[in-house]
């Protein structure tokens, strides 16, 4: 139960500083990067969070569960381009994967070095 | 009857209904490897509501409940993140000029999808931020006067299909190391695309977390110049 305490504490440490800074990013991932700088200088064990986080990861798909649904609500809106719509989504998903997966490969000297990280 | 309708207004009715479906997700997963869990359950959920005449609304009142978890799990990817950047740190910048050109790329083939169709400048500017987490694809949609909540549905379809398609896609392409792999889905299918790694892989989970809010940054400092291309370019 720590865990989820100090997930809870950095979520709403990472809303605070929303507010605050107004910085373009949502409190949810500002607080992902609150916690990974606190666990890098030794402010937060791994230990005390690790079973809490492995659960919550385990299952984050779930999550999204409820927000897909609510495609439903938007089926009219969808049918009436869906070529188009389905076109895009599945092109531009794709070219992002690949531009990303092969610059990351070509700057860190190919598949080979990629592997050794 | 009409009190048994009553019960789907209840916020328990939401929850243990996606739970359930989840659960009989991950069955179905482990019998068919290709049946993704999140695509099966939202599909059972979708076709329950339309076939009882459930309304979302009643649903949502336990859906919010469920989603209130993807804020902790959010801030959870910290764990995997910190343990990747011990040993990735030669990589930082590799993953970010990948995660920059990708988000580009990303914004240009949309854009062009569109014009090749002839859609309109609306769903041109909804389609357009839909790479990134949703909380900021949907900032970033009002920001460029799209339709925020349409973009908000586009954006979990992307992470969605990233998250179905994309790594089979990659090994289709020959990129198969945890580097590549975490960096490109990160990018292109933000939590969605990282929770499927995160069941497969804690080393590619790391990366994907850590590419998807460099993502979400990339896309939200582009934002800017934008907002204030785009008006003239599409007048």
């Amino acid at each position: 139960m720590a865990g989820i305490a100090v997930l809870l504490l950095y979520h709403l440490l990472g809303a605070a500083l929303r507010e605050l800074l107004h910085v373009p990013l949502p409190g949810n991932v500002l607080g992902m990067l609150l916690l990974t700088l606190s666990l890098l200088l030794g402010w937060v064990k791994l230990r005390w969070l690790e079973e809490s986080a492995r659960f919550l990861l385990k299952h984050m798909m779930l999550f999204f569960a409820p927000t897909i649904v609510g495609v439903i609500a938007y089926f009219s809106d969808i049918g009436r381009h869906w070529m188009l719509i389905a076109v895009n989504l599945f092109v531009s998903m794709a070219s992002v994967l690949l531009v990303t997966g092969w610059t990351v490969r070509k700057l860190s000297g190919g598949e080979e070095e990629a592997e050794r990280v | 009857m009409s009190e048994l309708r009553d019960l789907a207004g209840e916020p328990v009715f939401g929850v243990a209904l996606t739970i359930g479906a989840y659960a009989l997700a991950l069955r179905l997963n482990r019998r068919w490897k290709w049946m993704h869990p999140l695509f099966a359950c939202t599909g059972m959920l979708i076709v329950l509501l339309l076939v009882a005449d459930i309304p979302y609304e009643d649903y949502s009142k336990g859906g919010e409940i469920v989603s209130f978890f993807l804020g902790p799990t959010t801030v959870a990817l910290a764990v995997p993140l910190y343990k990747s950047l011990l040993t990735m740190r030669r990589r930082l910048k590799a993953i970010a000029v990948g995660v920059a050109a990708g988000s580009v790329a990303g914004l240009c083939v949309s854009s062009l999808v569109v014009l090749a169709f002839g859609g309109s400048k609306e769903l041109l500017i909804t389609l357009l931020p839909k790479s990134v987490t949703t909380p900021i694809a949907i900032e970033l949609s009002k920001q460029l006067a799209g339709n925020a909540p349409l973009t908000g549905v586009f954006t979990v379809l992307t992470g969605l299909l990233g998250s179905m398609f994309g790594p089979a896609l990659l090994r289709l392409f020959g990129l198969r190391s945890d580097l590549t792999i975490g960096a490109a889905v990160g990018t292109a299918a933000h939590g969605i695309g990282t929770g499927r790694l995160a069941r497969e892989s804690e080393a590619q989970a790391g990366i994907s977390g850590f590419a998807m809010s460099l993502s979400g940054l990339v896309m939200s400092l582009l934002g800017i110049p934008l907002a204030i291309w785009l008006p003239i370019w599409l007048r």
